[in-house]
């Protein structure tokens, strides 16, 4: 099938317009990029319609080999690694059209190609992974392309900064994915991820409920720092620093879903270990509320959809950690249809008014750029879970999954699914309804074809992309997990949505007033949930600023300036060059120091006696 | 003669001419010493398919007396263990001599003589098979360094380099020591038959006399590493040595200690190596984490590397003192990768030195819209040196870190915060150095690099990626040694302690 070549087309175009990009013509730039993403989404098809029951596995080389250790370069395809690879490959090929419109006024406009080339690498080599190691290759190699991409107006500091904490937040859950993989290997002896499933799977229980809950909390750490959840979520919205198609393709659709894919994939692993799939359920019932209750607050455009891709990961995380796997699939692939979308109508909506992005100076947009505007609503009725619309289909398989795992989940994602359709449509209406509150110094215009035809296709699957039966297509892979249909319960869940719809048209479109008077009355907790709860803060006090301050006070001047240094200059104060040794040796002072390293040398083998022979 | 004696003594010969070109010449030194690096360089890519056909074994030996009494032979062979090393010091001497070509304008000779007598000293390290030759190199390759340091160095050039002196010397002393009282054993310096002796059982070593011996040789060898707390004359070093020095001391000097852990210490005295292991893989540690935290408050960009270089290091030395396959293999692939990207970084500082003349972070600042290559490249070593898969390191840091998980979980949890540290001081340097806007006077000085510049450091880059991908290409025969080496720290336990002993030992990993 030549697997290799669906990652490596991108990879040559990246290298080609890394390489030759500033004396390219713009033309070419664009096919370079477009055309290498188009092909492997046609490749990706042309896996789709080849894929039987069996997967498809292919070898290439051996990257590492050290004693019983082998890491080879192992591509597979089963149902998952398909369902993933045309999410990202076709959002991908969207995105990449869609930005060759979005960023044609933008400087460093080959580099941008480049960067987002080499992310489709990257994201590819992560879901065809066989084993846990090439798996890892591409979970770092995103990491890094979204660190330049947020990173992209790089003179800016909020920028680089964005992009620093992006990165080094992701290391924090890399540490934790690369535990994971080193018990993995202590414990099966292999990191293929097939001899790890089997082997979790043939554990016996009295060894299993250790170390596989070691191995899912492990990988859980690292899952939580690359989809943003609590407590690693803070990367995620500064990372909109970034251009809005990345904001779309890295940080909503594609890339922040690679924990949910993890570990999914990983399931066998999490299914042994009830208490890691119990944490999984937590954190992401936990991360829903808490951001969609951020987003509520939010007015930058591009800030309230961040905050609501955290939401909805932990939304996937919930599917994950009630059992529900392919719901949460099934969520990756609505999520990436209408969340790309609300981006890229987002980045539509910057473009027509010059760069402003607060929703306070926008309003009454609708007959400005219709296509965006209905476009858009279309998102929003996804994301709300308007009755057949994708996201309606997804959440309620969520919903429901969590319901059959403990009633009390199923409330609180009930009220959380009301939070999204409150907020999402709160900006939606302030965005496009009413006056125009803002002063661009042109008239907004509606964006060109190569922008809107993106918009107008994701549309079309955000709202019948949900008739895509992707829990029934993943049952091989992931099992049966379709519970009782209880039409109840749908109702419940609908009606949240259409009530947070309904409040949002009250307060912005019919009582205009009455925000402010909420925002007043609330003061404190209005300000205390404006400000993110001060999470950021938090960690900068408590974490960031001592271990900097500790390190440049005690470690640096003390320990090693003052202490060490101190030694070692007190012992050789004297010498001033060569001469100085040399007359330090007649003083006899030498002695000293050899005393002071034999003294040192009995204190260690004392030490090591006492010990007796520690091992 | 074969063609290992050649590469040694090549450089020595190539010394000597050097010191008769004319002193008004600079430009032949430097040609000389370039063409004749280079050369020097090619020969010792045959060695590679020599070695690696069978690398278990000791290829390419001469073996004869040297002095009588004391009975010392000049005895060289190389193996898995060292052919890489004594390739990268090779590769890395014609890159220095480049570096240098505009850097150094004083003392051009001279400079070029010593470079070329470091590479001599230092290849001799690696292919020694005698304790006392062993000996007499580690000696020489400190002289030059000691010169290229004091003569050519920053402002406090002279305390550095008597610090790195005085430090290496106490060392070296404590190493003599070990050496003769072996030979007092032994009645040989010669590595092949005290091994065999160690073996056999011919020379019977007390366990006291074995952890004393071993604590002479490891403190030698702890100080050139340098393992925490013996770091100190490595910042200054680093900081006052003109670029090529920085490249050569961090390259391949620092790995004549982590080398001689492997070579000597392991198979010498494999029970007080492992006795000590817990003690010091914790300074391992300890080093990873403390060197990771210092190298994030510097405020000077070679201080910074150095303390990141002492972070690095101590991942080598867990590799070792875990005693497993691949925390091995991957100590002794990380000598090579730290060779490569930290001789890289170095060589980029040196860059940005050569234009701005300061080494402060805060002197630059957008770099990166000034000279885009040179910023790229930098960013690519970056990354490269924090550990991101397919570059370099990650494949010695991985298989350090598995190893260490093998024989103790908690060693690779602590060793893994390293990991994340390295995130934070490379990147944070790279933002304040490269990105922003850039100064006015900055964009006066700065310019992209020149060919000679791309000429030096794309092999470096060339091999990150090379290293990172394809492992194969270098890994097997360092890992056919290692497992050698590995069965010898067991093999020789055995006469002293009991087959309980090494079964339980055997089990724990």
């Amino acid at each position: 099938m030549n697997l290799w070549l669906i990652p490596t087309l991108p990879l040559i175009g990246a290298a080609v317009n890394g390489l030759f990009g500033r004396r390219m013509p713009r033309m070419a730039i664009n096919a370079v990029a477009v055309l290498s993403v188009v092909a492997s989404f046609l490749l990706a098809l042309n896996v789709f319609n080849n894929l039987g029951d069996q997967p498809i596995v292919e070898r290439y080389f051996t990257w590492i080999a050290s004693g019983a250790l082998t890491i080879p370069v192992e591509f597979a395809v089963d149902r998952l690694t398909m369902v993933m690879l045309l999410i990202v490959t076709g959002i991908g090929s969207l995105i990449h059209v869609y930005a060759v419109g979005y960023m044609a006024h933008e400087g460093g406009y080959y580099r941008f190609f480049s960067y987002l080339n080499l992310f489709m690498f990257f994201m590819l080599v992560l879901v065809l992974a066989n084993n846990y190691l090439l798996l890892f290759v591409g979970w770092e190699g995103v990491g890094l392309c979204s660190y330049l991409l947020i990173g992209f107006y790089f003179l800016e500091n909020w920028a680089t900064s964005a992009g620093n904490k992006a990165f080094i937040v992701n290391r924090i859950g890399d540490f934790g994915f690369m535990l994971a993989m080193l018990l993995m290997f202590n414990q099966f002896g292999s990191l293929d991820i097939p001899v790890v499933l089997e082997g979790a799977k043939a554990l016996p229980v009295e060894h299993s409920a250790g170390m596989l809950t070691a191995i899912g909390l492990l990988l859980l750490v690292g899952a939580a720092g690359k989809s943003a959840q609590i407590p690693l979520y803070v990367w995620l919205p500064d990372a909109m620093a970034g251009p809005t198609p990345v904001s779309a393709l890295i940080h909503a659709a594609t890339m922040v879903t690679a924990g949910v894919y993890v570990v999914a994939r990983s399931s066998a692993i999490f299914t042994h270990a009830p208490i890691a799939m119990d944490t999984v359920a937590i954190i992401g019932l936990a991360t829903a509320v808490m951001a969609a209750l951020i987003g509520v607050l939010q007015n930058d455009i591009k800030k309230v959809f961040a905050y609501s891709t955290v939401s909805q990961l932990g939304y996937m995380f919930l599917a994950l950690g009630v059992g529900a796997f392919s719901a949460g699939i099934y969520h990756v692939m609505t999520h990436a249809f209408f969340k790309a979308l609300l981006f890229l109508g987002a980045g539509s909506v910057i473009h027509a008014l010059e760069g402003e992005q607060d929703i306070r100076n926008m309003g009454g947009l609708r007959s400005k750029i219709p296509i965006t505007f209905v476009t858009l609503m279309a998102a929003g009725l996804a994301i709300a879970g308007f009755p057949y619309t994708s996201g309606y289909f997804s959440k309620d398989e969520i919903l429901l999954a969590a319901h059959h795992h403990s009633p009390w989940m199923f409330w609180v994602g009930v009220f959380t699914a009301g939070l999204t359709a409150f907020y999402v449509f709160r900006c939606l209406l302030l965005t496009f309804f009413g006056e125009y509150r803002g002063h661009a110094h042109h008239p907004p215009h509606e964006s060109p074809p190569v922008m809107w035809i993106p918009l107008a296709i994701l549309a079309v699957l955000s709202l019948g992309g949900g008739f895509i039966a992707i829990p029934h297509y993943l049952e091989p892979v992931l099992g049966h997990a379709g519970q009782a249909h209880d039409p109840t319960l749908v109702i419940i869940a609908t009606s949240a949505g259409l009530i947070g719809i309904a409040i949002a048209a009250w307060m912005y479109l019919i009582a205009p007033g009455v925000p402010d008077a909420i925002a007043r009355t609330f003061k404190g907790l209005y300000n205390f949930v404006y400000n993110k709860f001060y999470v950021d803060e938090a960690y900068n006090a408590a974490v960031i600023q001592p271990v900097i301050e500790g390190s440049r006070i005690f470690l640096w001047r003390g320990v090693d300036a003052g202490l060490i240094d101190g030694i070692v200059n007190g012992v050789g104060k004297r010498s001033r060059g060569l001469g100085g040794i040399l007359r330090l040796a007649q003083s006899g002072n030498i002695r000293n120091y050899a005393a002071w390293v034999v003294m040192g040398s009995i204190l260690v083998i004392v030490f090591l006696g006492f010990s007796g022979g520690a091992k | 003669m074969n063609l290992l004696d050649f590469v040694l003594f090549a450089p020595a010969a190539a010394f000597v001419i050097a010191l008769l070109i004319p002193r008004n010449n600079p430009g032949l030194s430097r040609m000389f010493t370039l063409g004749a690096s280079l050369v020097i360089f090619l020969a010792s890519l045959l060695l590679i398919g020599g070695v690696s056909a069978a690398p278990r074994e000791f290829r390419f030996v001469t073996d004869f007396q040297w002095i009588q009494s004391p009975n010392i032979r000049y005895h060289i062979g190389l193996d898995g263990l060292s052919l890489w090393l004594v390739v990268l010091t090779t590769m890395l001497t014609p890159i220095a001599a480049l570096i240098s070509w505009t850097y150094i304008d004083q003392r051009v000779k001279e400079f070029y003589a010593f470079l070329l007598l470091l590479e001599f000293g230092v290849i001799g390290v690696f292919v020694s098979l005698d304790l006392f030759l062993f000996f007499v190199f580690w000696e020489v390759s400190l002289v030059p360094m000691y010169f290229l340091v004091g003569i050519w160095g920053h402002e406090r050039r002279i305390y550095a380099a008597v610090k790195f002196f005085l430090y290496t010397m106490v060392g070296s002393m404590m190493m003599l020591a070990s050496m003769i009282w072996l030979y007092g054993k032994a009645g040989s310096f010669d590595y092949g038959i005290i091994l065999d002796g160690l073996r056999t059982g011919k020379i019977a070593l007390t366990s006291t006399e074995q952890l004393l011996l071993f604590l002479g040789f490891f403190l030698a060898f702890a100080i050139k590493v340098p393992l925490f707390p013996l770091h100190t004359w490595l910042p200054d070093a680093h900081v006052e040595a003109p670029t090529a020095g920085s490249v050569m001391l961090a390259s391949v000097m620092l790995k004549m200690g982590t080398y001689g852990l492997v070579r000597y210490n392991l198979p010498l005295f494999p029970q007080a190596s492992r006795d000590s292991a817990p003690w010091i893989v914790s300074l391992a540690i300890i080093g990873i984490i403390y060197g990771a935290l210092v190298a994030m408050v510097q405020p000077n960009m070679k201080k910074l590397v150095a303390y990141s270089s002492v972070s690095h290091l101590g991942f080598v030395v867990l590799g070792i003192f875990s005693f497993t396959q691949q925390g091995l293999d991957g100590a002794v692939y990380q000598m090579l990768n730290h060779g490569v990207s930290t001789g890289a970084l170095f060589i980029l500082v040196g860059y940005l030195y050569e234009r701005r003349h300061s080494l402060e972070i805060s002197s630059y600042g957008g770099v990166a819209t000034l000279a885009p290559w040179l910023s790229t490249v930098f960013l690519l070593t970056t990354f490269a040196s924090i550990g991101l898969p397919t570059l370099n390191n990650f494949v010695g840091e991985f298989l350090v870190l598995q190893g260490a998980a093998k024989a103790n979980f908690s060693w690779a949890v602590f060793a893994a915060i390293g990991v994340i540290l390295s995130a934070c001081y490379m990147l944070w340097m790279y933002q304040r150095a490269f990105l922003g806007r850039a100064g006015e006077s900055l964009a006066h000085h700065m310019h992209d690099l020149s060919p000679r510049e791309w000429a030096a450091i794309l092999p470096l880059v060339a091999l990150m990626i090379w290293m990172g991908v394809y492992s194969q290409s270098f890994l097997p025969p360092v890992s056919a040694q290692n497992a050698q080496i590995l069965e010898q720290t067991k093999r020789n336990v055995d006469f002293r302690v009991s087959n309980h002993a090494i079964q339980e030992l055997g089990n724990v990993r």
